[in-house]
């Protein structure tokens, strides 16, 4: 299996062997970040793309197949149009929220970036607390859509927002919880040590069904988070006809159209990390013939594989239930999801003390 | 006790029907799409006979059609998109009466809403529509048709 970090070190090397380490550390910085951005806009654009032809399958219909072979070149297409589209200015806002608000709706999607490990020697920062920065990251999203609703002095906007703000806190609780349940099969929040414990097994399968549940709760609950599918009451376009995003236009609408895809993308990148181990290759024990032509397939295939295979459940989720009343919502979250966790926690501290882990 | 068996019962019975909400989407997913790629499939395309593209009067295979001019379709109108122009000809034999026969049949596919009352109304049944539905055009006076071919005639009743 290839290592990318062999890759990466030699690189610094070079750097740090032609000039001082100040300068060395800088120009890693800026390529690196220029490349996270790179690496974020195409999958926007790929997965704006993976959305449209999913979703249309599922409606009978052929999608979108007029740019390019199989409409292939739509998302860049539309890419174009919204770059180029007016910025509408809006009376009577409060124009430095109003501006500023998209921007933290971005720049905490593209934060979780930095700790996401894409392959093998393929992860920024390698944070000894990987799980809880990715958690807190992901979370912060929340501000920018209040700062949106607050901002655009429109009452559907504000109501979106609070909507947002009451099902972010709540499914926040859900997502961490079974997370936690990880962490303490685990025994670390560090993510390679994470993917590393899995080159067996499978998290998924290490624990039993404690596992299985919290994967399943933590899909619903990073379902709800990313605002989408049956959980998008912040934006229900027929009751406020676009929720906190109703006042802004051209590209600042833009970025909540891709931070809303890219969120989407983090669930399933943490989902895969956690759960299924990330960019390791699925291994059976006992099998090594089968084990070493799995090492032959790239590790940032394994790992895209497995986000995507987790963003079609997303979709196909999406595309089947109906909008929950917010009523609803809560009760999914508190009467359901939250005490069937606390129990599901107490089983897996069970499971580890007594061993009974694969 | 019950509480606790309604509980567990619930969530087993939401999850069966999530589930089988999910089942009925994905044979969905995989089934054949219906989407019509219309310029591309002009040859095959099937729309219905019943469908109100355009007016026309048909006409046998002498030039004759069956529209005596009488102005019904005309009054009936709502849009004012028929026009029947007539004209008088003169007895073709000796002793006669001058009859009134169409000249023109006028049109106007720009202003018609195509709700059919005219080919309800006329008695002789001379007009009907018929599917035909690329009528786009650059100029609008290209929408303005006249029906009745030229040099064409009254169908004579078969005595």
């Amino acid at each position: 299996m290839f290592d990318f970090s062999t890759v990466t070190i030699w690189f610094d090397q070079l750097l740090r062997g032609a000039m001082p380490e100040f300068w060395a550390l800088t120009i890693e910085f800026v390529l690196v970040g220029v490349l996270l951005l790179v690496l974020y806009a195409v999958l926007a654009l790929i997965l704006i793309y993976f959305e449209r032809k999913i979703c249309a399958a599922f409606q009978c219909r052929i999608g979108p197949n007029r740019v390019g072979k199989w409409g292939v070149f739509q998302s860049i297409a539309d890419m174009v149009k919204i770059l180029i589209k007016e910025i509408i200015p809006i009376n009577h806002t409060d124009k430095f929220l109003f501006y500023l608000a998209p921007f933290f709706v971005i720049a905490a999607s593209f934060m979780t970036f930095g700790a996401i490990p894409f392959g093998k020697g393929l992860q920024t920062f390698d944070f000894n607390i990987g799980i809880f920065y990715l958690l807190a990251v992901s979370s912060l999203g929340v501000i920018g859509i209040l700062l949106a609703g607050w901002s655009s002095n429109n009452k559907y906007s504000m109501i979106g927002a609070m909507r947002s703000g009451a099902q972010l806190i709540s499914y926040e609780l859900s997502a961490g919880l079974s997370m936690l349940t990880v962490v303490v099969l685990a025994g670390t929040m560090q993510l390679s040590e994470i993917i590393t414990n899995q080159h067996n097994t499978w998290y998924l399968f290490q624990g039993h069904i404690s596992t299985v549940i919290a994967f399943i709760v933590y899909l619903i609950a990073g379902h709800a988070e990313t605002n989408r599918g049956p959980f998008d009451l912040p934006e229900a376009e027929s009751e406020l006809t676009a929720g906190y995003h109703t006042e802004y236009s051209g590209i600042q609408f833009g970025f909540y159209y891709l931070a809303e895809y890219l969120n989407m993308f983090v669930i399933a990148a943490i989902a895969t990390t956690v759960f299924l181990g990330g960019w390791m290759p699925f291994h059976i024990t006992g099998l090594d013939g089968f084990n070493t032509i799995m090492d032959y397939i790239p590790s940032p295939i394994w790992f895209f594989a497995k986000a995507f295979a987790l963003m079609f459940l997303s979709l196909w989720v999406r595309w089947t239930f109906p909008r929950l009343r917010i009523d609803q919502l809560l009760n999914l979250e508190w009467k359901y999801l939250l005490p069937i966790n606390m129990v599901n926690l107490m089983l897996m501290v069970i499971l580890v003390l007594f061993g009974w882990i694969l | 006790m019950n509480s606790i068996f309604n509980y567990v019962s619930g969530i087993l019975k939401g999850i069966y029907s999530l589930a089988s909400g999910m089942m009925v989407t994905i044979k969905e997913f995989f089934t054949k799409k219906v989407t019509e790629q219309y310029p591309e499939n002009r040859a095959t395309l099937h729309i219905s006979d019943r469908f109100r593209g355009e007016l026309v009067m048909p006409h046998d295979a002498n030039n004759e059609h069956a529209c005596t001019a009488c102005g019904i379709c005309q009054m009936n109108c709502p849009n004012g998109t028929i026009q029947v122009i007539s004209k008088m000809i003169e007895p073709t034999e000796e002793g006669g009466k001058p009859k009134k026969a169409l000249d023109k049949y006028i049109y106007d596919l720009g202003k018609c809403t195509f709700c059919n009352l005219c080919v309800i109304t006329c008695p002789s049944d001379a007009i009907k529509f018929v599917n035909t539905f690329e009528n786009a055009l650059f100029t609008r006076s290209k929408l303005i048709e006249t029906l009745n071919k030229e040099g064409s005639k009254l169908r004579e009743k078969i005595k």
